[in-house]
């Protein structure tokens, strides 16, 4: 029987699990591997710029695509750089797996150069994790990690390699089935409770659906739909649950929670029947928990059981794929009587519609607006902060248009390499990225990947000269001491006592020039849809677009950390 | 829902693998659940460790606690041993010094009523083990503490399996 290395196994493995594109940094203990990869042309090497970029380009490639991320990465500083991705990805289910160098197993345990225990260290953050010790259990534990991130809720698994465990020779065989006895996700949905749970929809006065982002997830956003205009039962959404049903949709609301619309969490906090969807009943959806949907009976789908009743109590807990129970439910239920109900959200929506004051310049509605316009199919990263929450509110999302964000950990520094990741999986939809100036500067090296892998991103850079979300609650809660928010600020400020300040840095359009891609700034709301027609020109190079922003924006309306749905801030 | 805070016990079945007690203890202190005592070894199958959990939660805690195990890829199965007949044990041992005669027959005394062993003397002390429930060892090793000065204790943790009749604890 033939023996092959463990690289070439790695190798030969990821091609039989369709891997077409690989996110790779290089490094000592890695570098067997990456000559391995050298040697084919199946799989595309994507080399972004620092490893945390990596791991997010192969997150949002794997939110974008349905596919695993796959990402591979030397030991020691290789590895910790994916901490932060395996996080954002592990709390947004998503599906990676994240090959990580490890020194000799002689050496393990030594600190040895470049040593960490990799799989200590993200324990709590990924699915599952997981050292190579032995050549012989390299193949099933490669086939497992695929099997694990993409099952179930999807998640990150990180397998360690140890670089003489790879040298060695062994079986070329690439197992095909799987069976961890420890592992079977569950995907059958219980009829009898989801029966019951449509009777109690059909009983109900004033029913409310939440979509979160499992709805998403697993592409149950048709028979969502089908069901929704079955039923007539209005939606809500949370921010990774925004899509679920188009947000044109007359049956759509808008989105719960701290940034949420005011009729959004009026309908929860008055609906006497809250049907849940792949959603966790995160604390910045539910505010105050004891006054979140009082007067709701609560029924929740979840594919994870520990999220259900965990942050609420629940009445009826389905557990199971958001497309299968959604799919049964498409078979048993019929209209209900909803027209009263309706009629009342409508007046919470006209009493205070989602809107923004109207600048005599230019506010972050325009630019929305203008993306919302111009693009018929599109895929929008966004970063973390005001102009993500600006987007989730503003943003329109449908089967065409799709919204990617690190919505569970918060990550600044997601949008750009996401947006990466974004489109080299989807070379022919139109990618846009945008940040705040804060966000921006995270992970702004990965304009070298963008630059030569000629991908035709559309970079927008709300800058308001401040990391504006906290700036906000300084603003609101903190009597407005800008505390390590303004990112003008620096030795001039301190020695003239915030009198003077310098001139903004960096300047983002010779920064993106001098990477070889384009940058537009803009000021005025009148050359927002020129910049945007000029940048879909760019079709090989990436073009970044600066819009100069108020740095007094808010985000409204606003619930108070820790208070209630139904004690929004309109505005101020 | 019952929602008082009690003592609960959990039986696990897991991989016998490098980083799964890691796994499990730090899923208790990642996610600030209690863990009164923890006793793992492995089973009549080597590949399989079981191991045996105490917590002090209330419901809402503990069915967390059972579904974040059940989550973890390596555990599989996960078993309540909170209100099951299971036979349930824990080795104490307990070592005194500077002991007179008379403190002496009065450790003898202590440990002909909890049924322990001297398994071992010197000419002023004593080791006994004791074989009880967690629970009489706490109050052993409480009555010890009033009476002598100068003890060492070690204890193991529960162990426990289910009755093959019913029978108390």
């Amino acid at each position: 029987m033939k023996q092959i290395s463990g690289n070439k196994l790695l190798v030969k493995a990821l091609k039989e699990e369709h891997v077409d594109t690989l996110f790779g940094y290089p490094g000592a203990c890695t570098i067997d591997i990456s000559d391995e990869l050298y040697k084919q042309s199946d799989i595309r090497v994507i080399l972004p710029r620092h490893e945390q970029a990596l791991v997010h380009a192969a997150d949002a490639y794997a939110r974008t695509t349905g596919k695993v991320g796959v990402c591979l990465v030397t030991s020691g500083p290789g590895a910790t750089n994916l901490v932060t991705g395996l996080a954002t990805a592990n709390i947004d289910s998503v599906p990676l797996v994240c090959f990580t160098g490890q020194v000799a197993r002689n050496l393990i345990g030594n600190d040895a150069f470049q040593e960490v225990d990799i799989v200590g260290i993200t324990r709590s953050i990924t699915k599952y994790g997981v050292t190579v010790r032995r050549r012989e259990d390299l193949g099933r534990i490669i086939k497992e990690a695929f099997y694990i991130a993409k099952t179930g809720r999807p998640g990150p698994v990180l397998i360690d390699l140890p670089k003489d465990v790879m040298a060695e020779l062994g079986s070329a065989e690439y197992p095909r089935t799987v069976n961890i006895r420890g592992y079977k996700p569950n995907t059958n949905v219980h009829i009898g409770q989801l029966k019951r749970a449509i009777k109690m929809l059909g009983e109900a006065e004033r029913p409310l659906f939440l979509a979160g982002g499992g709805v998403n997830i697993a592409g149950a956003n048709e028979v969502f739909r089908e069901v929704v205009e079955k039923t007539k039962v209005p939606v809500v959404t949370t921010v990774m649950g925004r899509g679920a049903i188009p947000t044109d949709h007359p049956l759509f609301i808008g989105n719960l929670g701290m940034h949420g619309a005011y009729a959004a969490n009026m309908a929860v906090s008055e609906c006497d029947l809250l049907f849940s969807i792949g959603t966790r009943f995160n604390d910045r959806i539910t505010g105050k928990l004891h006054a979140f949907a009082p007067y709701a009976q609560i029924v929740h789908i979840d594919i994870d059981p520990a999220s259900i009743s965990r942050n609420i109590h629940v009445d009826v807990p389905i557990v199971g794929d958001a497309w299968a129970a959604v799919s049964k439910m498409n078979e048993y239920v019929h209209e209900c009587d909803t027209k009263k109900w309706l009629d009342e959200i409508s007046v919470w929506e006209h009493e205070h519609p989602l809107t923004m004051r109207q600048h005599r310049t230019m506010g972050p509605k325009d630019i929305i607006d203008e993306i919302n316009r111009q693009f018929d199919k599109a895929i929008v990263v966004t970063d973390v902060g005001q102009h993500q929450m600006f987007v989730a509110q503003y943003l329109e999302v449908n089967e065409n248009k799709k919204l990617v964000m690190s919505g569970g950990l918060g990550t600044m520094g997601y949008g750009f390499p996401g947006a990466v990741g974004a489109q080299l999986g989807n070379p022919d939809t139109p990618v846009i990225a945008i940040s705040g100036d804060g966000g921006m500067q995270m992970n702004i090296q990965e304009f070298a990947t963008a630059v030569l892998e000629e991908l035709p991103l559309i970079l927008c850079v709300f800058n308001n000269t401040y990391l504006g979300m906290v700036r906000q609650w300084q603003k609101l809660f903190y009597g407005k001491r800008y505390s390590m928010t303004d990112l003008r600020a620096g030795a001039l400020t301190r020695r003239t006592n915030g009198e003077e300040k310098p001139a903004y840095t960096p300047d983002f359009i010779k920064l993106a020039e001098s990477y070889g891609a384009k940058g537009i700034r803009v000021e005025k709301r009148e050359d927002i849809a020129a910049a945007f027609e000029e940048a879909k020109k760019n079709t090989k190079v990436p073009t970044l677009i600066e819009f100069i922003i108020d740095p007094e924006e808010m985000v409204f309306p606003m619930i108070q950390p820790g208070g209630t749905l139904e004690e929004m801030i309109i505005e101020c | 829902m019952d929602n008082t805070i009690k003592k609960r016990w959990i039986s696990l079945y897991v991989e016998n693998q490098v980083g799964v007690l890691s796994k499990i203890s730090g899923l208790f202190s990642g996610k600030s659940y209690n863990l009164d005592s923890l006793t793992v070894g492995t089973t009549e199958d080597p590949t399989v460790s079981r191991m045996t959990i105490a917590t002090v939660s209330d419901d809402e805690t503990f069915e967390q606690i059972k579904k974040q195990l059940n989550r973890l890829v390596e555990v599989i199965k996960v078993i309540d041993f909170t209100d099951i007949f299971v036979r349930m044990k824990e080795i104490l041992y307990v070592k005194v010094r500077k002991l007179s005669r008379e403190d002496k027959v009065e450790l003898h005394q202590i440990a002909e009523t909890y049924k322990a062993r001297v398994i071992d003397r010197g000419p002023d002390s004593l080791l006994l083990e004791f074989v009880q429930t967690a629970t009489k060892n706490d109050a052993v090793i409480k009555l010890i503490k009033e009476e002598f000065t100068d003890i060492e204790v070690v204890r193991g943790g529960s162990v426990g399996i289910e009755s093959i009749s019913m029978m108390e604890r």
